[in-house]
């Protein structure tokens, strides 16, 4: 507030305009308030919107993105063309995915033999290093969609194999026979029917109509090892 | 030079059109057909001799050597995404069409110049070759299983590791030896006149589209009848080995009868170790803990007398 008073002032001292000419003879009394905030009134919404979600509790925080996921999750169980998949990308629902389904598949400790199923970092590398493969496939095919989108897209689809996880896990808790394979097969198979035609419904409208088929492949395989590993998964 | 005219004027005019695509390599073909003009086919008679008027030709060569290298110029540079772009640049017919050429060769046919017409793609190679690793390690393991349901003391166990091992080995194998393929036929490219050697990628084309036959013959081999087995391997093999052969024949006819050979039966040779390779790493069963046989065929406990205790120990763990 100094400099600006002083300012003006200066120019009027050195070189005097009729602008400020009558600056020096303003006296400020008491009762007209000097101080406030020289803002727009949107600006100061906008300030009041960043510390809001700096100051907002932890749990609010949470909670969005957690809603936030949950939303996504319901997109894909319920598979139909919409964009949200696709507007609002976030790598929070295939991380727990991922991390899930990798703790659930991975080998006892215990078995130390080297024949058994995959280990946790197998089954992370398989999943994520698919999931860019894949969408750099889509890529140089020349899709247009970006490189995020289409790894949350995939990640997402990978819900119906988690269930799918979940359901082989309790099933094995029963007596094993070939029932028990039975159940197991046919849960597998309709949970990857399931994840392709959701990855599909998002991912197939993003390529030229005469390359869909070589970008859903890969999406085909991608599933198809990750089914295979759910169900030749036994515990030991 | 008049005898070597007439036989070239006898020739087959899609022969021409190879011939021009091999003294062109670095041009794209369209489906025009007046890129086949006479102009073209006495152009490339020009080379070996020059007795024809050479001043014309000669001038449209280095015209149609201007243009070629401005359409090299446009190429981007290999940090730019555009330029791995332009190996995807394939449509579902044509990976298909490719497919089904490599699948059925034909002696006329050149699989590089008739199927890739000099645009060859990085799609095919790639994801076959993961097709076929993936394949391998899962049929690989439902042999494993079936094995186990005729014969429950065989232990059974999800051999992820196997995954490892078939994508490092296929993989290895279809990009290694063909780099090494092109390398010996550009080192030997003094000693042929008319055609010039494949590029890395046509090399890698070649081979990778060949492995596709290989995938459906894994699937069958989950038929646990070893005859069949390897009768469906050789069948495989041969027509792999067969397309390889047709491919490679008019790059290295030109070449020393002894080289030629070794060429050829080497690349055949390595084929064939492949196949044999996957068949007993993969369709191994492990061996019971009472009888010790050679863990090689599948259909092996069939023919072993066990003790009769299979009938009360059906149920798989």
């Amino acid at each position: 507030m100094a400099e600006a008073e002083e300012s003006p002032g200066d120019p009027g001292t050195a070189s005097p305009r009729p602008l400020f000419a009558g600056l020096s003879d303003i006296s400020i009394s008491q009762d007209i308030p000097v101080e406030g905030e020289i803002t727009i009134p949107m600006k100061s919404r906008i300030r009041e919107f960043d510390s809001s979600t700096l100051n907002e509790s932890v749990r609010n925080t949470i909670m969005r993105d957690l809603k936030a996921v949950g939303k996504k999750f319901m997109h894909v169980l319920y598979p139909r063309k919409s964009n949200t998949l696709l507007r609002d990308w976030d790598l929070w629902g295939p991380l727990i995915l991922c991390v899930t389904l990798a703790l659930m598949l991975q080998r006892d400790s215990v078995d130390s033999e080297k024949d058994g199923g995959p280990q946790f970092a197998e089954v992370f590398v398989i999943v994520w290093f698919g999931a860019v493969t894949i969408t750099l496939n889509s890529k140089l095919l020349g899709g247009n969609i970006s490189f995020f989108q289409s790894l949350c897209v995939l990640g997402y689809c990978i819900l119906p194999l988690t269930v799918a996880m979940l359901i082989c896990r309790l099933v094995l808790l029963a007596d094993p026979g070939p029932v028990n394979f039975m159940v197991r097969l046919f849960v597998v198979i309709v949970m990857f029917a399931w994840s392709i035609v959701a990855s599909t419904a998002f991912l197939a409208d993003s390529q030229p109509p005469n390359r869909r088929a070589l970008a859903v492949y890969p999406v085909f395989l991608f599933y198809f090892v990750i089914s295979w590993m759910i169900l030749t998964f036994t515990p030991q | 030079m008049t005898m070597a005219s007439a036989d070239e004027l006898t020739f087959h005019e899609f022969e021409e059109a190879t011939n021009l695509l091999a003294e062109t390599p670095d041009a794209a073909t369209t489906s025009r057909s007046d890129q086949l003009t006479p102009q073209g086919h006495v152009a490339v008679a020009v080379g070996s001799g020059g007795s024809y008027g050479a001043e014309d030709e000669v001038e449209e060569e280095s015209d149609k050597a201007a243009l070629l290298q401005e359409k090299q110029q446009q190429q981007p540079g290999f940090w730019t995404f555009s330029y791995y772009q332009s190996f995807f640049d394939v449509d579902t017919s044509q990976v298909l069409n490719r497919i089904k050429g490599s699948l059925l060769p034909r002696p006329g046919h050149n699989f590089v110049r008739h199927h890739l017409r000099n645009r060859p793609d990085l799609y095919g190679p790639f994801w076959i070759c993961a097709t076929l690793a993936f394949v391998l390690a899962v049929t690989g393991n439902l042999t494993l299983v079936l094995a186990q349901r005729r014969d429950p003391s065989i232990h059974y166990s999800p051999q992820f590791h196997k995954v490892t091992v078939a994508g490092i080995s296929i993989y290895c194998y279809a990009w290694l030896v063909p780099l090494a393929l092109w390398g010996f036929l550009r080192w030997r490219k003094g000693v042929r006149e008319r055609m010039g050697p494949y590029t890395f990628l046509e090399t890698v084309c070649v081979y990778g589209y060949s492995l596709f036959v290989f995938i459906p013959m894994v699937v069958l081999w989950l038929i646990p009848v070893p005859w069949l087995q390897w009768l469906f391997g050789a069948l495989a093999l041969g027509l792999s080995a067969t397309g390889l052969v047709f491919t490679l024949w008019p790059v290295v006819r030109e070449d020393t009868r002894l080289v030629a050979m070794v060429l050829l039966s080497a690349v055949v040779l390595l084929h064939a170790l492949l196949a044999v390779g996957c068949k007993l790493y993969f369709f191994q069963s492990l061996p019971p803990e009472n009888v010790a046989p050679p863990p090689q065929i599948t259909s092996r406990p069939s023919n072993i007398p066990l003790p009769p205790t299979l009938p009360q120990s059906m149920a798989p763990s």
